[in-house]
C-alpha cells in the first residue's frame, strides 16, 4: 500500500479502536452513542486514506449522519440516557469466556490475513487507471448505474421496505374500540 | 519517524480487532441500544475490510458491496430501533433478560 501516509493511519486506527471500546463499556448509552460517531469519523478517515472517497463521503452521511441521529433520537425518546449496569450483571466467568473467545479469533484472523498469497490476477482498477478516468467517485458511478444497476435498484426496494416495516413495528397498535372501526359495525 | 509500513495484512488485522471488540459487546452487553451499536461496529469491520480488499485486489466490486452493505445496514438499524421502541412500549425497559414473556 504505497502512497499511505503511515503516520495518518495508525492516528485513524488507534482513535477508532478507543473509541469502539469506549462504545461497547460506557454504561451511559448517549456516551456510547458519541463514541459510535467518532469511530465512523476515524473510519470515514482511514477509506480517504484507501483511496476510497465516494465510501467515505457515504460514510460520514449515512452513518455518522443519518444511522446515528436514529440511535440518539431513540435514547432520548425512550429517555434511557440513565447509566446502565447491565454488564455488571453478567457473569463473570462468562465475560471471561467471552474475552478467550475474541482474542482466539483475533490470533487466528491475523495468522490468516498475514499469511495470504498475492492476488494472482489483480483487476483492471488501479490507482493510476482511476485517476485517468477521472476518480474513484466518477469510476464508481459510472459502475453503478451500467454493471450493478440491478442491485441497485434493487436496493430502493428493500429502503421502501425497512420503511415500511419500521413504521408498522414502532406504530401504536390500537384497539378495536377506534372510532374508525367502531362506527363501520 | 520510524513507523511500519501500513500493509494490507495491517489493515484488515485492524478490522478483524474492531469486529471482535463488536462481538465482544454482542456477547457482554444486556442493554439492547448498546447491542445494535455493537452490530454496527462489526459492520463498518467488514466495510473497511472490503474497501482494503477493492485496494489490494485494484477491483472496484468491494467499494460497491460497501454501498449495499451501508444502505443494508441504515435499514437495519431503522428497523432494529422500530422494534426497540416496541418492545420498551411493551416492558418499559430496554433490557434483553426482561424478554421472557414466552417463560412466563
Amino acid at each position: 500500500m504505497s502512497g499511505m501516509s503511515s503516520l495518518a493511519f495508525f492516528i485513524f486506527a488507534g482513535a477508532a479502536l478507543a473509541f469502539s471500546v469506549m462504545t461497547v463499556l460506557r454504561k451511559n448509552p448517549v456516551s456510547s452513542a458519541f463514541s459510535l460517531v467518532m469511530v465512523f469519523f476515524c473510519f470515514a478517515g482511514i477509506y480517504a486514506l484507501l483511496g476510497a472517497h465516494l465510501v467515505a463521503a457515504l460514510q460520514i452521511l449515512v452513518y455518522a449522519g443519518a444511522i446515528m441521529v436514529l440511535f440518539v433520537f431513540v435514547i432520548m425518546l425512550l429517555s434511557s440516557d440513565t447509566p446502565s449496569l447491565d454488564f455488571k450483571r453478567t457473569p463473570p466467568w462468562f465475560k471471561a469466556a467471552a474475552a478467550l473467545v475474541v482474542a482466539g479469533l483475533f490470533v487466528v484472523m491475523t495468522h490468516v490475513f498475514r499469511g495470504q498469497a498475492p492476488a494472482s490476477a489483480p483487476g483492471p482498477f488501479t490507482p493510476e487507471a482511476i485517476a485517468a478516468a477521472g476518480g474513484n467517485t466518477r469510476v464508481l458511478s459510472e459502475l453503478m448505474f451500467s454493471e450493478y444497476i440491478l442491485p441497485f435498484e434493487l436496493t430502493s426496494v428493500l429502503l421502501l421496505a425497512g420503511i415500511v416495516g419500521a413504521v408498522a413495528i414502532a406504530k401504536r397498535h390500537t384497539k378495536k374500540e377506534t372510532p374508525h372501526v367502531a362506527s363501520s359495525r | 519517524m520510524s513507523l511500519p509500513v501500513v500493509e494490507p495484512w495491517l489493515v484488515l488485522s485492524f478490522c478483524s480487532l474492531i469486529f471482535l471488540v463488536g462481538l465482544f459487546g454482542l456477547m457482554v452487553r444486556k442493554n439492547i441500544l448498546i447491542i445494535l451499536m455493537s452490530i454496527e461496529l462489526m459492520l463498518n469491520a467488514v466495510n473497511l475490510t472490503f474497501v482494503t480488499f477493492s485496494r489490494q485486489l485494484s477491483d472496484m466490486g468491494g467499494q460497491m458491496s460497501v454501498f449495499f452493505i451501508i444502505t443494508v445496514a441504515a435499514a437495519e438499524s431503522a428497523v432494529g430501533l422500530g422494534l426497540v421502541i416496541s418492545l420498551y412500549r411493551t416492558l418499559r425497559s430496554v433490557d434483553t433478560d426482561e424478554i421472557q414473556m414466552l417463560r412466563d
